[in-house]
């Protein structure tokens, strides 16, 4: 027996020697392979580059400034660049922002997932995720035009007649400011959060409603004490990146917030964010520290929401499942 | 069904066929041991049945012979099977190769959706590289559909989806496929599971038109079928930790009439599984 | 106490946060028709024949047109297309065929961080990483901050259509000795071709409404550009630039550019996800 297969190889080995020497394959297939490991690498290599090349551009910054970006002072040519102002506007119109589209996105989401019948909620869920797709700069122009002239004469006043007693509301009303920016913010945030949010409602297993049902709940109280709690962590997951889109977008922001660099209680005063600082002041920067310091915006934004991003994978990973396929 | 008779089990008719032989073979899915210890010899020619309750393993031994069970993730594959005497585990031997020389037909009729009848047929003469040689495609697809007896079905539409096809015309076109590419041997894998009764009965009768020219290899949890069907039958079972080993393996009339060991006698009389 | 826990009051409870969940949803469509109708209204003015082909005419000159920043557009979005489609097809056909282990686990995840990442963050770091070392603004420049908006978005759809096709016709294919290339590339994902070009055109749709990140790699113009290294203009950055401007004219323009703008984006929107739903639903 072994002396035949030992011909039989002997007569096959034209053939085997032709083939690729590893178990796995024509050479085809290992070019192929290397292709597909490299493209997933590559967008490692993408969010790694991200970090370095922004690190490596505000390094002239850094060692400048040092830790004086934590300061109130935003005055180029004065070699002041300090970022707290920024960092308020922003922390101040993300909230407003989330404040609004929290509840209503998550109402609109509990709506699609346990209320709306399929044939109603596929049309809505479409329409939230046009509102998801029109471009930033198009709500930009429209808070612009017909968003802050309506503060100034309709919200805003009506606002400081109701809660005037409130240093919020307080001060003069230019219709530019905190109250536009994180209104036109909480626009573009109540897509991703309810988009989401469904996702997550629906992952909940239907025999926990049932059992709410089944005790005699109502239609709300199964929705509060059944689906909220059980879908939870994953809510809270699309509220947090519903905050990463507020805090990192920059055009709409920039068109409505009237970009003054300053710490004032009144959301009808302007103001600037982290992210609107870059898109306005770019093209004009000249000088090696100053271009510098608005890479070193760029850098602290991209890591915010990266933190930002991380902790809300994490959460609606989780309540989704989607991490585990 | 004279030359099985006057043979032994494993011992080959013609010398000249092709011969598959498996030579103590172990199958893994990742740490777990899934078929343990298999020793075998297909004669050439013939109709083998691999029968045993379900998770005893023979669709993994199936696939194991032409080198479909790697293509899991984390599985591998231990000992040897050997194709006329060359063993297609050895390092250096493309499983391509091997996958051309031995063809293969799954539960599920798996047409490729995209592709028309004529571009399913001819999806591994195109694609796999083989030489056409003389024949033209025309030539190749008709010949291989006449063959898998499905020609006079669907000679007016060739050029229709694969997938507008009917479940067992579907499996019919799946074989043609297989045999475009002219291999030696055909693994086919509970091919007529997902299929109603008529389309049960045409893929046996295809089966017996084919024997002879191909080494058939089926994998069946109906035993009517196995015994209906195979020349030599071989039956699998799951022991200690749902490791599939072979019980036994003869002749099918014998494996059906006086099988020697206790176990393919419960399995068959179906006092258990 | 006992009258919130009274049956007519928890079936009030129960109707009326109902109706708020509903309005919620309605909000949504609201606000959705307010902006798109004004957009139109106020747009649809500034579109006729010169809008579309000739260029920006100087302040104080009434007409002109856009037909740079429509052109300048394309180029930049097609050119973002080509780096970030192949390398987003490949890593999703990984992702979906064989990752299993930690690398795909961290390629799925990265990938979805970086969906998140603030489009103006990744226009400083094309700026960094092209316009910096150049020397000068380029339709280059803004290709590259779009295809790595573009990356995610496609490696994720694409995951998820080739992980609709059954595993069966992948072993079908290589059953029949055809090698794993071929019978991915040209058995498995043409199969899934559908969900692949959706993702696609929902990441092209994506970034064509992108101004950040063009702000300081494209820059813009006023005139046609002279290069793929050069400064170029492109639709989003008109309506930014045009907006802001205290000239009517020029504010017309930007609403115009703002009008032809939503209705691409949506036109891409609906066809990729009518497209894909009709597929999904036909298997």
């Amino acid at each position: 027996m072994s002396q035949e297969s030992a011909e039989v190889i002997s007569a096959t080995a034209g053939a085997s020697a032709r083939a690729a020497r590893t178990r796995i394959s024509p050479a085809g297939d290992r070019i192929f392979m290397f292709l597909l490991y490299a493209s997933a690498w590559f967008v490692l290599a993408i969010v790694a580059a991200l970090f370095l090349v922004l690190l490596q551009r505000s390094w002239p910054a850094i060692q400048t400034i040092g830790l004086g970006v934590f300061t109130q002072l935003w005055d180029p040519g004065g070699g002041h660049f300090g970022v707290l102002t920024f960092i308020y506007g922003t922390i101040v119109t993300s909230a407003i922002a989330l404040l609004i589209a929290g509840p209503v996105g998550i109402g609109a989401a509990l709506f699609l997932a346990e209320l709306a019948p399929k044939r109603l909620a596929t049309p809505v869920a479409m329409l939230i995720e046009l509102l998801a797709a029109v471009p930033s700069v198009v709500y930009g122009i429209w808070g612009l035009f017909v968003l802050v002239p309506v503060i100034r004469m309709y919200i805003g006043p009506a606002l400081q007649h109701t809660f005037g007693f409130l240093p919020l509301f307080q001060g003069p009303i230019y219709g530019v400011g905190m109250l536009a920016g994180g209104l036109i913010l909480s626009i573009m945030v109540v897509p991703t959060v309810a988009a989401i949010s469904r996702d997550v409602f629906e992952a909940v297993p239907n025999d926990q409603r049932e059992g709410m049902l089944a005790l005699g709940s109502t239609k709300w109280e199964m929705m509060t004490k059944a689906v909220l709690p059980y879908a939870r962590s994953g809510v809270v997951g699309a509220l947090v990146l519903g905050l990463g889109r507020a805090l990192g977008e920059a055009m709409a922001v920039v068109m409505v917030i009237g970009n003054k660099p300053q710490i004032v209680a009144s959301l009808f005063q302007p103001a600037y964010t982290m992210a609107s600082v870059p898109a306005n002041e770019f093209s004009e920067a000249t000088g090696k520290v100053y271009i510098s310091a608005l890479i070193e915006v760029g850098l602290l934004l991209f890591i915010v929401s990266l933190l930002v991003n991380i902790s809300a994978r994490l959460l609606v990973w989780n309540a989704s499942g989607r991490g585990r396929r | 069904m004279q030359a099985i008779q006057e043979t032994q089990p494993g011992r080959p008719a013609d010398a000249s066929a092709t011969r598959l032989e498996v030579k103590d073979l172990n199958a893994y899915y990742g740490k777990h041991l899934a078929v343990k210890g298999v020793n075998m010899q297909f004669e050439p020619g013939a109709i083998t049945a691999l029968i045993g309750p379900s998770g005893c393993g023979k669709s993994t031994l199936l696939r194991c012979l032409n080198r479909m069970h790697e293509v899991i993730p984390h599985a591998h594959v231990e000992g040897e099977v050997l194709l006329d005497g060359q063993n297609l585990y050895e390092p250096g031997v493309d499983p391509t190769d091997t996958r051309r020389r031995i063809g293969m037909v799954f539960q599920r009729p798996n047409p490729f959706p995209t592709m028309t009848i004529m571009d399913n047929v001819l999806a591994g003469v195109r694609l796999a590289g083989k030489p056409p040689g003389d024949a033209t495609l025309e030539e190749i697809s008709e010949k291989s559909l006449r063959r898998a007896a499905l020609w006079d079905e669907v000679k007016d539409k060739l050029h229709k989806a694969g997938t507008s096809l009917s479940g067992g015309q579907q499996q019919r076109l799946c074989i043609a496929r297989a045999l475009a590419v002219d291999p030696e041997v055909l693994l086919m894998d509970e091919p007529a599971s997902a299929l109603d009764p008529i389309s049960t009965v045409k893929i046996e009768e295809l089966m017996r038109e084919l024997r002879g020219a191909y080494t058939i290899i089926i994998v069946t949890h109906n035993m009517q079928q196995a015994a209906r069907c195979s020349d030599y039958t071989g039956f699998m079972l799951a022991g200690e930790a749902a490791t599939g080993e072979l019980v036994e393996f003869d002749t099918t009339s014998k494996m059906f009439t006086t099988p020697k060991e206790k176990r393919t006698e419960d399995y068959i009389t179906g006092r258990f599984g | 106490m006992d009258f919130l826990k009274s049956p007519g009051f928890r079936k009030f409870w129960n109707a009326f946060m109902i109706i708020i969940a509903a309005l919620c949803a309605i909000v949504c469509g609201v606000v959705l028709a307010v902006v798109v109708t004004f957009v139109i209204s106020k747009g649809y003015k500034a579109l006729n024949l010169d809008f579309f082909t000739k260029l920006p005419l100087p302040v104080g000159m009434t007409g002109g047109g856009v037909a740079n920043a429509i052109v300048g557009s394309l180029e930049i979005v097609l050119m973002a297309s080509v780096i970030s489609v192949p390398v987003g097809v490949l890593a999703g056909i990984y992702l979906a065929l064989f990752g299993r282990g930690h690398l795909a686990a961290n390629v799925r995840f990265f990938s979805d961080v970086l969906t998140g990442m603030p489009s103006i963050a990744i226009g400083v770091f094309a700026y960094s990483l092209v316009v910096i070392p150049t020397g000068h603004f380029s339709a280059h420049s803004a290709a590259v901050a779009l295809a790595v908006i573009m990356l995610p978005i496609v490696v994720r759809t694409t995951e998820e259509a080739v992980r609709l096709v059954p595993g069966v016709i992948r072993e079908g294919a290589l059953a029949l000795g055809i090698p794993a290339w071929k019978a991915t590339l040209l058995v498995t994902v043409p199969v899934a071709r559908a969900g692949i070009v959706t993702g696609a055109l929902l990441a092209v749709a994506r970034v064509a409404g992108e101004s950040a990140p063009l702000l300081f790699t494209a820059f813009g113009s006023q005139y046609w550009s002279k290069g793929l290294s050069s400064p170029t203009a492109a639709l989003p950055l008109v309506i930014f630039q045009y907006a802001i401007s205290p000239y009517p004219d020029w504010q017309q323009l930007a609403w115009g550019c703002a009008l032809v703008l939503v209705a691409l984006v949506f036109a891409l929107n609906l066809t990729a996800r009518l497209a894909f739903s009709g597929r999904v639903s036909a298997n």
